[in-house]
């Protein structure tokens, strides 16, 4: 077993019996970032998957403190709570905003843009599983090109992904983060070093979702492992400004055996429309991440 | 030591926010509201105010930043103006729901479009609907004293404040206002008191989905559902008429000053025509009065302070005697009539008060709205009401073709 | 007739089963081989990978390890990633073995 799996928190932070899809990648790692963020923390939320895993009145399965909030708001309430709690001499108390690709690349990006520009001492976390999940599958700027989603049921979607990391990273926080599900350890350790750094932190979650991507739930572990293991997702952290490979993404690197692209997107229905040509377009699409990375991991 | 200085609304604004010790400010510029956010800025950045001013990107975020704050425990302040307020206006639903003390003050303006950046009512009346209490002030005075009521009256009925002047006419204009004693406005204005838990010794997961039935929580205890939550929002509302009367005498005893509670009057006892209006209009009506009096026709004033909760029994009784009333307006209910002039109506029908209601619509975007204009439409109403015309909305200094 | 809550705004207490049994859900139930989980035949905590990747935190890092069925909505994660495939995935009404 890996040895590393001892020095995670044991408390969890989510009661049995969640609102949560089977084999929710979002759940998953919930499970993990509570456990590494520990009590003293408010999340605060917009709709999304989030909200529903959060549970309906006048219960919620979850163990640490919570305020929804409307769609486009998500960073700003937490603007609110850092200034409330610092009013209230309560500043000890770690504030985490928390919403999906829709709530951050599309309507939450200028709340997240403001709060970052302002310094507000918070970490958001953005749980990508790249579409508008919660309301059934919508197509989102953070879905790939060629799925399918019911916004875009015939002809797939034709534009790439949105690259927000890049738009947050330019915002020059003290510290960025990618994770995954699949490597519950390497995000439970982001999230512990996320904690001790003041300022605005982010960490985006690739979140794998099996309905909305269309595979069984049990793959999910699987479907987040392929994501990387094909560099789809790329596990890093930028601490200062210093960029670093981090997990099995830099063992990739390393040793020069990234998967094609083809073995991922051929486990998922929601590329079942998907045409040579756009295989081919995200291959090079990811290909010319993999090498900016390369190149950020030469430099740095 | 109470003190007398000059100073315009948006001022005076500031001036009640300080002295009710705000802990968190969030705004965002926009005219005639800016001094006001900049005022606010000075007080925090200069020591005057401990609090905390966040700086934010949007009217949107002004509002969220107000509700988080406010979840958490912490007396905020903010405020808008017109396309502002609109921006705002998913989450003044928001802070309604969610029952949160919050004050705000709309510097009203018209709304585009096209542009104006001139004063009429459209952008506070056109959020009738949110689940705030509005409360319009006819001078500096008022305004100031008014923020400073307005967070005993939130903080007694959970429910947020907007406390609404009209732009440039009030927001830019210098009048003397009597500075109350900070101590005594201390005593008036207890500390906020939450009534939400958010609170990691406590953890609770505030603003869920509800469902429309009610709910049984472990304990078995039987949970509101949705529709349980908006009657409370609609009964707080209901309720909240007479904290606002109580809160207007105490201020009244404590500062010798009182604004009328829910509407006040002007030479109603024996008027045979009353003039109705919200905020500065009102004011301007009282001039009008007196000229209509000069010319032989009684006319009175009443002047609607507060417009949500609307004033019911406040207007029936103030309207009791009236032969007819005219109402002014600043704003309009495109394909009906002016929102004050039906809510009038709707308040009157079935009681003894049968005297007819016209509408005038007046000084939108800025258009000047003189008192001897309001007097003449006065006269014209009366001649309509004479001849059973009063379907038809005036629309007063206005090119109709 | 049960207590009226009086809050005037929605406030969520934690419970088990927000969403009910969830075990409900399931069409297929975890079941473990432990003569081939590595704890049991170890006799010591390894492994423990069906713990980690449970998304709804159900299974105990217990020796043997066990699975809340009450609750376990049946994803099959954990027979998935079990490293020596000691967790089968059975269909709910037929018999473990």
């Amino acid at each position: 077993m890996p040895a590393n799996l001892f020095k995670v928190n044991e408390k969890e932070y989510i009661l049995p019996g969640s609102r949560a899809c089977q084999g929710c990648g979002l759940s998953l790692a919930y499970r993990y970032m509570l456990k590494a963020l520990r009590e003293n923390t408010i999340v605060t939320l917009p709709a999304c998957c989030l909200c529903v895993l959060q549970g309906m009145y006048p219960s919620t399965p979850v163990l640490v403190p919570a305020l929804n909030n409307s769609f486009a708001s998500t960073a700003a309430s937490a603007s609110g709570l850092v200034a409330g709690l610092q009013a209230l001499d309560r500043s000890d108390i770690t504030v985490v905003a928390m919403a999906g690709d829709g709530g951050t690349f599309d309507m939450g990006i200028q709340a997240l843009s403001g709060a970052a520009e302002r310094e507000t001492d918070f970490i958001y976390v953005c749980y990508d599983n790249e579409g508008y999940m919660n309301t059934g599958t919508q197509r989102s700027s953070a879905t790939p090109l060629g799925a399918l989603t019911t916004t875009t049921p015939i002809l797939t979607k034709q534009q790439q992904k949105k690259d927000f990391i890049k738009i947050v990273e330019a915002h020059d926080i003290p510290y960025l983060a990618t994770v995954s599900p699949a490597y519950p350890i390497d995000l439970y350790d982001k999230f512990v070093k996320a904690k001790k750094i003041k300022g605005t932190r982010y960490i985006h979650i690739y979140a794998p979702c099996p309905p909305g991507w269309t595979y069984p739930p049990k793959d999910t572990v699987k479907m987040g492992r392929l994501a990387v293991e094909t560099g789809v997702a790329v596990l890093f952290e930028v601490e200062d400004g210093k960029f670093r490979l981090t997990g099995r993404s830099k063992t990739l690197a390393e040793r020069g055996n990234r998967l094609p692209v083809i073995n991922y997107v051929e486990k998922q229905g929601r590329f079942r429309k998907m045409n040579i040509e756009q295989l081919n377009q995200l291959q090079a699409w990811v290909n010319r991440k993999w090498d900016e990375y390369m190149k950020r991991t030469e430099q740095d | 030591m109470s003190k007398v200085q000059i100073m315009t609304g948006n001022q005076a604004a500031a001036v009640g926010a300080t002295l009710s010790g705000v802990q968190v400010v969030a705004a965002y510029p926009i005219t005639p509201q800016s001094q006001l956010a900049e005022i606010m800025s000075q007080q925090i950045e200069g020591g005057k105010l401990r609090a905390e001013y966040v700086r934010v990107e949007s009217e949107h975020s002004a509002m969220t930043v107000c509700i988080s704050a406010s979840t958490v425990g912490a007396r905020v302040f903010t405020a808008t103006s017109a396309n502002g307020l609109l921006y705002m206006h998913e989450q003044l639903h928001w802070a309604a729901g969610a029952r949160l003390p919050i004050v705000m003050c709309c510097v009203n303006r018209g709304v585009g479009a096209p542009w104006t950046i001139f004063n009429d009512q459209q952008d506070s009346l056109s959020q009738r609907d949110t689940g705030w209490l509005q409360i319009y002030c006819r001078n500096n005075q008022e305004i100031l004293d008014t923020v400073i009521q307005a967070y005993r009256i939130a903080e007694k009925v959970y429910v947020p404040v907007m406390v609404c002047f009209d732009g440039f006419v009030l927001s830019h204009t210098m009048m003397p206002v009597d500075i109350p004693d900070a101590g005594a406005v201390r005593k008036f204005l207890p500390p906020y008191k939450p009534h939400t838990i958010l609170s990691p010794e406590d953890p609770r997961n505030i603003n869920p989905v509800l469902f429309p039935g009610r709910r049984e929580n472990t304990e078995g205890v039987l949970c509101d559902g949705y529709m349980e939550m908006r009657y409370k929002l609609f009964a707080a509302l209901d309720g909240a008429r007479d904290v606002i009367i109580e809160t207007d005498d105490a201020f009244a005893e404590v500062f010798g000053r009182r604004h009328g509670g829910m509407l006040w009057e002007y030479m109603t006892e024996d008027a045979d025509v009353i003039l109705t209006g919200i905020g500065s209009i009102a004011s301007e009506a009282t001039v009008a009065a007196d000229m209509l009096r000069e010319e032989g026709v009684k006319a009175g004033v009443v002047g609607i302070r507060v417009f949500r909760p609307f004033p019911k029994e406040d207007v029936r009784r103030a309207l009791r005697k009236a032969q007819a009333i005219v109402t002014f307006e600043k704003a309009v209910s495109y394909g009906y009539e002016g929102g004050l002039c039906s809510d009038l109506k709707a308040a009157l029908y079935g009681t003894e008060v049968k005297a007819p209601v016209h509408g005038c619509i007046a000084g939108l975007g800025g258009r000047d709205v003189k008192a001897r204009e309001l007097a003449e439409a006065v006269k014209a109403s009366l001649a309509d009401i004479e001849d059973g015309r009063t379907e038809k909305t005036l629309w007063l200094n206005c090119f109709t073709g | 007739m049960s207590k009226r809550d009086d809050s005037i705004s929605a406030m969520c207490t934690p419970a088990i089963g927000e969403a009910g049994k969830t075990g409900d859900w399931r069409s297929s139930r975890p079941v473990i081989d432990h003569s081939k989980c590595i704890p049991s035949l170890k006799k010591k905590a390894a492994c423990f990978l069906c713990w980690l990747y449970c998304p709804e935190g159900v299974v105990k890092a217990n020796i043997p390890v066990e699975i809340d069925l009450e609750y376990c909505k049946g994803c099959g994660v954990c027979a998935e990633e079990c490293p020596p495939k000691a967790i089968t995935m059975v269909r709910e009404g037929t018999a473990d073995e």
